[in-house]
C-alpha cells in the first residue's frame, strides 16, 4: 500500500466529527454572514446596511469600544495579581503549591453563575464591603457598589484570575533558577532581576493570560449583565437584546460579527506583534 | 545596607499581592457557602441568623429542580458525544503529519476561539431557516461543539504521548485492531479521556452563550434559569443552589483527581 493511502486511512476516525462541524459549526457561521447582508429584518434586500448603520452610530461604537476597554482592563489587573501568585508559588514547597493550584482551580471550575452569585453578596447594599465599612466608620452610609462599572471591574478580574494564574505559573517554573542566582551575585536587586529577567523570560506566559482573560472579560455575559446591571451596556447584552429582545436578525447578525472580529483581530494583532518583539529578545 | 531593604520592599510586595489574590480566590467561594445557610430573606452579610431553609425550600422548587435535571441530561449527552466523536478525531489527526490533520485540528479548536455568542446566535438563525424546533436535541448540538475543543487537546496530548511501537507490536504478534484498540491504546489514553470528560461536563453544565438562544421554556437549562432569577430579584434560593453546586463541583474534582489526575492536565492546558 502507498504510504500516502495509508496515512490518509488513518484520519478516517477524524471523518465524523468532521462532518458535525461542518454541518453545525461552518455552516451557521456562513449563514450568520449570510443574514448579517439582508437589509431589513423580513429579508426582502441585501445590501451592508448594517455594519454602515454600526458604524455610523455612536452608541453602537461606544457600546463597542467600552467591551474592549473593560476586557482589556480586567486582564492588566489579573497580571497584576498573578505574577505576585505565580512567584510565591514557584517559591513554595509543595504542600504550598497544592494549596494555590487548588485555591486556583476551585473557581475555575465553578460555574459562572456561582461566581458571579458570590460577588452580589459581596457588593450588596447589605453586602460584606458595605457592612464592614460602616462597621469600621469609614463610611457613614451604605454605598452604591452593585451596578457600577468599577464593581464590574473588580469582579470580573476575580473571576478570570485562574486564566491569567495558570500561564503565569507554567512560564515562571520554566525559567532557569540559575539565571536569577547569577544576576543577584553580580549584585542586582530584586526589583532588578523581576523587570530584567524574570518578566521578559515570562513574557510569553503574560501574553497568553492577558489575550485569555481579554477574551474571557469582554464577552462574560452573565457577570456584565448581574454586576453591571441594566444600564452598563456592553457587547454581549447587546447582541442579545437585539436579536432575541427586538428580533433584528440582520442586524445582530452583524454586531456579534463586528464584536467576533474585533475580539480575535486584537488577539491576533497581539500575538503577532508580541512574537515579532520577543524574536528581538532572543537575538539581543 | 539600603540594597536589602529595597530587597525587603520587594518581598513584603510581592507576599502582599499573592496574600490578596489567593484571598480573593478563595473568598467568594467561601462566602456562597457561607449565605446559603442563612435565617433571613435577604443577602445580608453576615447572615442574621442560621439555617437550613432555604435548602429545605429548594426541594420544593420546581422551577429550580426541572433546569437543573435539564442541565444534567444535556451536559451528559454533550460529554458522550463530543468524547466518542471528539476522541475519535484526536487518534485520528494527534500523529499525523499530513496537512490535512493540521487543518481538521485548528477547525476542531475554532469554537475557543470564537466568542460563543455568535455561534450560539448562528445556530439558532440556522435552526429558524431550517424550520427546526428548538429541543434538548439542538442544545445537546450546540454543547457538544463547545466541548469538542477540550477532549481535542487533552485526549491528544495522551495520543502523542502514546509509544506507537506498543501498537506495532500488539499487531504484529497477531492482534486485531479492535483488540490493540481495547487493550493497549484506550487504556494509556484514558487519564486524557477522563480529565477531557470532566471539564467538558463541567463546561456544557455552565454554558450560557450557547444556551441562552437554544433553550426555550421548554428546554430551560440552569444557569439561564438562575440567571433570570438574579436579574429579577435576588432570590436567597440562587445561594442554595450555589452551595450544592459548589460541593458537587468539590467532589467531582476529588474524585477526577484520583482517577484522572485532572489538575496537572488542566495546569498543563
Amino acid at each position: 500500500m502507498p504510504v500516502n493511502a495509508q496515512e490518509s486511512r488513518q484520519l478516517l476516525p477524524a471523518l465524523p466529527l468532521t462532518a458535525l462541524f461542518l454541518g453545525a459549526f461552518v455552516l451557521p457561521l456562513i449563514a450568520l454572514i449570510f443574514i448579517s447582508l439582508f437589509t431589513t429584518p423580513q429579508f426582502t434586500a441585501m445590501s451592508p446596511i448594517q455594519y454602515v448603520r454600526f458604524f455610523t452610530d455612536p452608541f453602537s461604537l461606544n457600546v463597542l469600544s467600552d467591551t474592549l476597554l473593560l476586557g482589556a482592563i480586567v486582564a492588566m489587573l489579573a497580571l497584576v495579581l498573578a505574577y505576585p501568585l505565580g512567584l510565591v508559588y514557584v517559591a513554595s514547597g509543595s504542600l504550598g503549591r497544592a494549596i494555590i493550584t487548588f485555591l486556583i482551580l476551585l473557581p475555575l471550575l465553578t460555574s459562572t453563575v456561582v461566581r458571579t452569585f458570590a460577588w452580589l453578596v459581596i457588593l450588596g447594599r447589605d453586602g460584606i464591603v458595605n457592612s464592614t465599612m460602616l462597621a469600621l466608620g469609614l463610611w457613614e452610609s451604605p454605598t452604591r457598589l452593585l451596578y457600577t462599572w468599577n464593581g464590574l471591574v473588580v469582579a470580573l478580574t476575580q473571576i478570570q484570575l485562574p486564566l491569567m494564574a495558570l500561564p503565569v505559573i507554567n512560564s515562571l517554573l520554566r525559567l532557569d533558577g540559575n539565571l536569577m542566582k547569577a544576576a543577584e551575585g553580580l549584585g542586582a536587586g530584586r526589583f532588578r532581576v523581576f523587570f530584567t529577567i524574570i518578566l521578559p523570560l515570562t513574557l510569553p506566559g503574560a501574553i497568553a493570560g492577558w489575550l485569555l482573560v481579554f477574551a474571557a472579560a469582554a464577552t462574560a455575559f452573565i457577570t456584565q449583565t448581574l454586576v453591571g446591571g441594566g444600564r452598563i451596556i456592553l457587547m454581549p447584552s447587546y447582541i442579545y437584546q437585539q436579536s432575541v429582545g427586538v428580533q433584528d436578525w440582520p442586524f445582530s447578525a452583524a454586531v456579534s460579527l463586528i464584536f467576533t472580529f474585533a475580539v480575535i483581530g486584537i488577539v491576533f494583532a497581539i500575538g503577532v506583534v508580541s512574537r515579532r518583539f520577543m524574536r528581538g529578545i532572543d537575538a539581543a | 545596607m539600603q540594597r536589602s531593604v529595597i530587597d525587603r520592599l520587594y518581598s513584603a510586595i510581592v507576599g502582599a499581592i499573592a496574600g490578596f489574590g489567593m484571598l480573593l480566590l478563595l473568598a467568594p467561594t467561601l462566602v456562597v457557602v457561607i449565605i446559603s445557610f442563612t435565617g433571613g430573606i435577604t443577602l445580608k452579610f453576615p447572615p442574621p441568623s442560621w439555617s437550613m431553609r432555604w435548602y429545605g425550600e429548594l426541594l420544593n422548587s420546581r422551577e429550580i429542580i426541572d433546569p437543573a435535571l435539564t442541565s444534567l441530561k444535556v451536559a451528559a449527552l454533550a460529554t458522550v458525544l463530543s468524547a466518542v466523536l471528539g476522541g475519535a478525531a484526536a487518534l485520528g489527526i494527534a500523529r499525523s503529519q499530513l496537512k490535512i490533520a493540521r487543518v481538521l485540528d485548528a477547525l476542531f479548536m475554532s469554537p475557543m476561539v470564537l466568542p460563543a455568542m455568535a455561534f450560539g446566535l448562528s445556530l439558532l438563525l440556522v435552526f429558524n431557516m431550517l424550520g427546526i424546533r428548538l429541543s434538548v436535541a439542538t442544545l445537546v448540538l450546540g454543547h457538544t461543539i463547545i466541548c469538542v475543543p477540550f477532549v481535542i487537546r487533552m485526549v491528544g496530548a495522551s495520543v502523542q504521548q502514546l509509544n506507537p511501537v506498543l501498537i506495532t507490536c500488539s499487531l504484529s504478534l497477531g492482534a486485531g485492531h479492535w483488540y490493540t484498540f481495547r487493550r493497549i491504546t484506550l487504556p494509556l489514553i484514558r487519564r486524557g479521556i477522563i480529565a477531557s470528560c470532566f471539564v467538558a461536563f463541567l463546561s456544557s453544565f455552565d454554558n450560557v452563550p450557547v444556551s441562552l438562544f437554544l433553550a426555550d421554556a421548554r428546554t430551560e437549562v440552569l444557569p439561564i434559569k438562575l440567571w433570570a432569577i438574579l436579574e429579577g430579584s435576588l432570590d436567597v434560593r440562587v445561594a442554595a443552589v450555589s452551595g450544592v453546586i459548589v460541593i458537587v463541583t468539590l467532589i467531582g474534582l476529588i474524585a477526577a483527581e484520583a482517577f484522572g489526575g485532572v489538575t496537572r492536565q488542566i495546569g498543563a492546558r
